[in-house]
C-alpha cells in the first residue's frame, strides 16, 4: 500500500515539474526562434547566456506587481478566470504517456477525458471576457466561444479516427498499437487535430479573439500582474499539451529507433512547438469569417474523409 | 486505488495540487504587491479616453448559429467513441462499416444543408 502511494506521489511530482518547466522552455524558445526568424537577437541580457533567464525575471516582476481589478468588473468571476484557464492543462498531463508504463494514470476513457477537460480551459477566457466589463473583452470572449464551438468538432472527429484505428480510448493503449504506416494512414487526421488544437489555444494565425491591433488584448485586456502571468502560463502549457497529444495520437509517442522513449517524446513535442512558433511568424491573422469557414467547410469535411478512410482500411486489413 | 473509479483518485489529487499551485501563487503575490488604488486606475480601459456607456453593451451575436450546429454534431460525435473501440472486433466488420457510412452521410448532409441555407456565410 505504501509503495503504491509513493509510486503515485512520484508520478504526480514529475507531472507538476514538467507542467512548471516545459511551458517556460517553450516560451523562451518562442522568444529566441521568433527573434532569429525576424533577424533580431531577442532577449540577450537576463542571466548572461543568450538571455536564458528572461522568463524567470518576468516571473519575479509579475509576482510584485499591483493587482488592479476595474470597478466595472464582476470581481468574483474576474479573479477566478485565470485559474479556470490554467488548471485543465495540468489535469490533461496526467493521462499523457511518455514511455511504456510511464504515465500518470492509464484511464480507460483517456482520450475522452482529454477532449472533455481541454474544453474547460477555453471557459477561462470566456469568463475573463465577460467579467471584465469592457467592450473589447466581451467581443474577445464571444470570439473565443465561437472558436471553441467551431474547432471542437474537427478535433473530436480527428481524435476518434485514431481511436478507431487502435480500437481503444486509452492513450498508452493507442501508442502501444501504433505502427509506422499509421503516419500516412492518419496524416489528414493529424493535420486537422494540430490545426484545430492551435485554434482552441487561440494561437496565431487563429488569434482573432486576442487580435491586439483591434481588441487590445481581447479577454485579457483588463488583467495585470500575476493573473495575467497565469493566463500566459496557460497559453504555453496549452502549446505543450497540444503538441504532446499530437505526438501521442499521430506521431507514435515514444516509438523511435536508438534513443529511449521519453527522449523521443520530448524531441517530437519540441519539433511541434517549433512548428507552432513558425506558423505564428509566417501567417497573418485569419479574419473571423475566414476562421469559421476554414472550420466548417475545410476541416470538418476532411475529418469525415479521414473517418471513412480509417474505417475502410481497418476492416479490409482485418 | 483499485477498481474503475480508483484511477480517478489520482486525477482528483492532481486537481487538488493544481488548485494549491494557483492559490499559492496568488497568496505570495498578495504578500509582495503594493496596493494603491485610485479612481483613474480602476476605470475601464478604452485606449485612454473615458469609457463610453456600459461594458456589457448590447451587441449582435452572430455566432449563435454555429453554436446550434455544434450542439447537433457534437451529440452525434459522442456516439462515435464507444463505437470506435469495438467496430473492428471479429463478427462486426462489414455491418459496422455500413453503419459508419450512414453516420457520415448524416453529418455530411447536415453540413450541406447548413451551407445551402447560407448559414455558414458571414452577413
Amino acid at each position: 500500500m505504501i509503495a503504491e502511494v509513493l509510486d503515485v506521489a512520484v508520478r504526480l511530482v514529475v507531472i507538476v515539474a514538467v507542467f512548471l518547466v516545459l511551458p517556460l522552455v517553450a516560451g523562451q524558445m518562442e522568444h529566441k526562434v521568433m527573434a532569429h526568424m525576424q533577424a533580431r537577437l531577442g532577449p540577450m541580457y537576463a542571466g548572461g547566456f543568450h538571455g536564458w533567464a528572461q522568463l524567470i525575471a518576468d516571473g519575479v516582476k509579475f509576482m510584485q506587481k499591483e493587482q488592479v481589478i476595474p470597478a466595472a468588473a464582476d470581481r468574483r468571476v474576474f479573479t477566478l478566470a485565470p485559474g479556470v484557464a490554467l488548471v485543465p492543462y495540468l489535469l490533461v498531463m496526467v493521462v499523457i504517456p511518455v514511455g511504456p508504463g510511464l504515465v500518470g494514470v492509464d484511464l480507460d476513457a483517456g482520450l475522452f477525458f482529454v477532449l472533455a477537460v481541454m474544453g474547460i480551459g477555453v471557459l477561462g477566457s470566456i469568463m475573463a471576457g465577460w467579467s471584465s466589463g469592457n467592450k473589447y473583452s466581451v467581443l474577445g470572449g464571444m470570439r473565443s466561444a465561437a472558436q471553441l464551438m467551431s474547432y471542437e468538432l474537427p478535433l473530436v472527429l480527428a481524435a476518434s479516427s485514431v481511436a478507431m484505428a487502435a480500437g481503444t480510448l486509452s492513450l498508452p493503449g493507442i501508442v502501444a498499437a501504433w505502427q509506422w504506416w499509421w503516419l500516412p494512414w492518419q496524416a489528414i487526421g493529424g493535420v486537422i487535430f494540430f490545426v484545430a488544437g492551435l485554434a482552441e489555444l487561440r494561437r496565431p494565425p487563429f488569434d482573432m479573439p486576442i487580435a491586439d491591433s483591434e481588441l487590445i488584448m481581447g479577454p485579457m485586456t483588463e488583467y495585470t500582474g500575476i493573473r495575467f502571468a497565469l493566463f500566459m502560463l496557460a497559453e504555453y502549457a496549452g502549446i505543450i499539451v497540444v503538441s504532446a497529444l499530437t505526438s501521442v495520437l499521430f506521431l507514435g509517442g515514444w516509438h523511435g529507433p536508438l534513443l529511449p522513449g521519453p527522449v523521443w517524446m520530448l524531441i517530437k513535442v519540441f519539433l511541434l512547438v517549433f512548428v507552432v512558433i513558425w506558423l505564428r511568424v509566417s501567417y497573418p491573422r485569419l479574419r473571423e469569417d475566414q476562421l469559421q469557414r476554414l472550420a466548417w467547410a475545410g476541416l470538418v469535411p476532411l475529418a469525415l474523409v479521414q473517418l471513412a478512410l480509417t474505417g475502410v482500411v481497418r476492416v479490409i486489413a482485418g | 486505488m483499485s477498481g474503475y473509479f480508483g484511477s480517478y483518485v489520482v486525477v482528483l489529487a492532481l486537481f487538488a495540487i493544481g488548485l494549491l499551485i494557483v492559490a499559492g501563487v496568488l497568496l505570495v503575490n498578495r504578500a509582495l504587491r503594493p496596493s494603491r488604488p485610485t479612481a483613474e486606475k480602476l476605470l475601464t480601459y478604452e485606449c485612454g479616453v473615458d469609457p463610453v456607456g456600459d461594458g456589457w453593451a448590447q451587441s449582435q451575436v452572430r455566432y449563435y448559429v454555429f453554436t446550434y450546429l455544434y450542439v447537433i454534431f457534437a451529440v452525434d460525435a459522442v456516439f462515435l467513441f464507444p463505437w470506435a473501440t469495438i467496430f473492428a472486433e471479429p463478427g462486426f466488420g462489414t455491418t459496422t462499416l455500413a453503419e459508419m457510412f450512414v453516420f457520415l452521410g448524416f453529418i455530411a448532409l447536415g453540413i450541406l444543408y447548413a451551407w445551402r441555407k447560407r448559414v455558414l456565410t458571414w452577413t
